[in-house]
C-alpha cells in the first residue's frame, strides 16, 4: 500500500470526490465490505478513486476502515465507492443480511465468540 | 494510557497493523460504546480491538447530509469529532465492532448514522458524575436501541451508593443490566459486551422459553 502513514491526508478532502455527483447504487453502511474487482483501472481515474482501489488490493475492507486509512470522512468514502462500484472495479456487499441482527442464530454466535475470548 | 494494569488484569490485546478483512469475515455487526466525555470509550475498545486503534473525523454539520452533498467536507473551518472504533474477529465468521460514540445531544444525527443496524449500545458510565450520561440514555432510548449500562470503576469512584440507587438514579428499566468493569482489562470488557449480548438474546427470546 501506498498510503502515506506521516499523517497527512493522501488526497486533499476538498479534491477527495473528483466531482463526482452522486452514489448511483443502493445506500453503502459504514460497514459495507467494499473489494476491489482487480480489473485494471482506466486511465485518467481520479487519484482518490485511486488511493481507494489501492487500498483494496491487499484484501477487503469496510467502508469506515477505508475512511479511517484514507482520512477521509465517511461521507466522501461512499461517493468514491459509489463510483467505483458503476465502473465494476469494486463490489460491495452488506454487512449482514437484512433483519439480520434480531437472528437468535446469529446473537448466539456472538456471544459464543465472546466467550471463547476469554479462554486464550 | 495512563494506567498500567495491575498485575491480577488481562492483558490488552496485541492489535495487528494490518487493517484489511480476515477471508473468514462473514457477518459484521456492531456494538456502539456509548457515554461523556472521559469516560473510558477509547480505553474499552482498544483493550479489546485486534487493529490498531482507528478512527474517523466526522464533519457535524455534514452528518446528516445527504451523501452527495459535499459542502461540509469542503469546507475546513467546518468542526469534527473523532470517532474510534475496533474489531474483534470472533469465530464461526462473525467480524464484532466496536463504535466509541460521543453521547452529546449535538451529535444527533451523527450518533443516526453511526446507530444505523447495531445490534445494541453499552453505555458507560462514571459513578463519580452520573448525571453526565443522561444525555446519552437520552439518545440510546430515543433510538430505540437496547443496552447494558457498565459502570466504570475509577478508583476514587464512591462505594457508598446500592445498586437499586444507581438503578433509580439512572431511572433504568428493571431489565436492563447494570455492570461495573475496568475498561483498561480485556476480560472485564469482554464481560460488559457479553452482559448486552446476553440482554439481547433474552428479550428476543419468546415469553414461554425465558
Ligand atoms: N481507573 C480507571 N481508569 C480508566 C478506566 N477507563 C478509562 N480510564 C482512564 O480514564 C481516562 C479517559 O479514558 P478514555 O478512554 O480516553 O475516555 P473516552 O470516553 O474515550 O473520552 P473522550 O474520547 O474524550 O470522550 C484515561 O486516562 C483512561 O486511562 C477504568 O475503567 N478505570
Ligand atoms: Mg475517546
Amino acid at each position: 500500500m501506498t498510503g502515506r502513514r506521516d499523517g497527512r491526508p493522501l488526497v486533499p478532502a476538498y479534491l477527495s470526490t473528483g466531482g463526482v455527483a452522486r452514489p448511483s447504487r443502493s445506500h453503502l453502511e459504514r460497514l459495507s465490505v467494499l473489494t476491489g474487482t482487480r480489473t485494471p483501472a482506466p486511465a485518467g481515474l481520479p487519484a482518490a478513486q485511486l488511493a481507494l482501489l489501492d487500498a483494496l488490493d491487499e484484501g477487503s475492507l469496510t467502508v469506515v476502515e477505508a475512511a479511517a486509512l484514507l482520512r477521509l470522512p465517511v461521507s466522501a468514502i461512499r461517493v468514491l465507492a459509489a463510483d467505483l462500484i458503476d465502473r465494476d472495479l469494486v463490489l460491495a456487499r452488506a454487512p449482514i443480511p437484512p433483519a439480520g441482527r434480531f437472528d437468535p442464530d446469529l446473537l448466539k454466535r456472538v456471544a459464543d465468540g465472546l466467550r471463547a475470548l476469554k479462554h486464550i | 494510557m495512563a494506567f498500567a494494569p495491575s498485575s491480577t488484569s488481562s492483558a490488552p490485546r496485541t492489535p495487528t497493523g494490518d487493517v484489511h478483512l480476515p477471508d473468514t469475515a462473514r457477518d459484521l455487526v456492531k456494538i456502539l460504546v456509548a457515554g461523556p466525555f472521559g469516560v473510558g470509550k477509547t480505553t474499552l475498545i482498544d483493550s479489546v480491538s485486534e487493529i490498531r486503534p482507528l478512527h474517523t473525523e466526522e464533519p457535524l454539520s455534514e452528518a446528516s447530509a445527504q451523501v452527495d452533498d459535499l459542502a461540509g467536507v469542503r469546507d475546513k473551518s467546518t468542526t469534527t469529532v473523532a470517532v474510534d472504533f475496533g474489531r474483534i474477529s470472533l469465530p464461526g465468521g462473525v467480524v464484532l465492532y466496536l463504535f466509541g460514540t460521543p453521547g452529546q445531544e449535538r451529535f444527533r444525527a451523527l450518533w443516526d448514522d453511526i446507530a444505523y443496524g447495531a445490534l445494541g449500545a453499552l453505555v458507560l458510565v462514571d459513578s463519580r458524575r452520573i448525571d453526565a450520561s443522561f444525555d446519552v440514555l437520552g439518545l440510546v432510548e430515543e433510538s430505540g436501541l437496547p443496552y447494558a449500562v457498565a459502570f466504570n470503576a475509577f478508583p476514587d469512584a464512591p462505594r457508598h451508593h446500592t445498586r437499586e440507587q444507581l438503578r433509580a438514579a439512572l431511572d433504568l428499566e428493571a431489565g436492563t443490566p447494570m455492570v461495573t468493569c475496568d475498561a483498561r482489562d480485556a476480560d472485564s470488557s469482554v464481560d460488559a459486551l457479553l452482559a448486552l449480548v446476553q440482554h439481547l438474546i433474552d428479550r428476543n427470546a419468546p415469553e414461554d422459553a425465558r
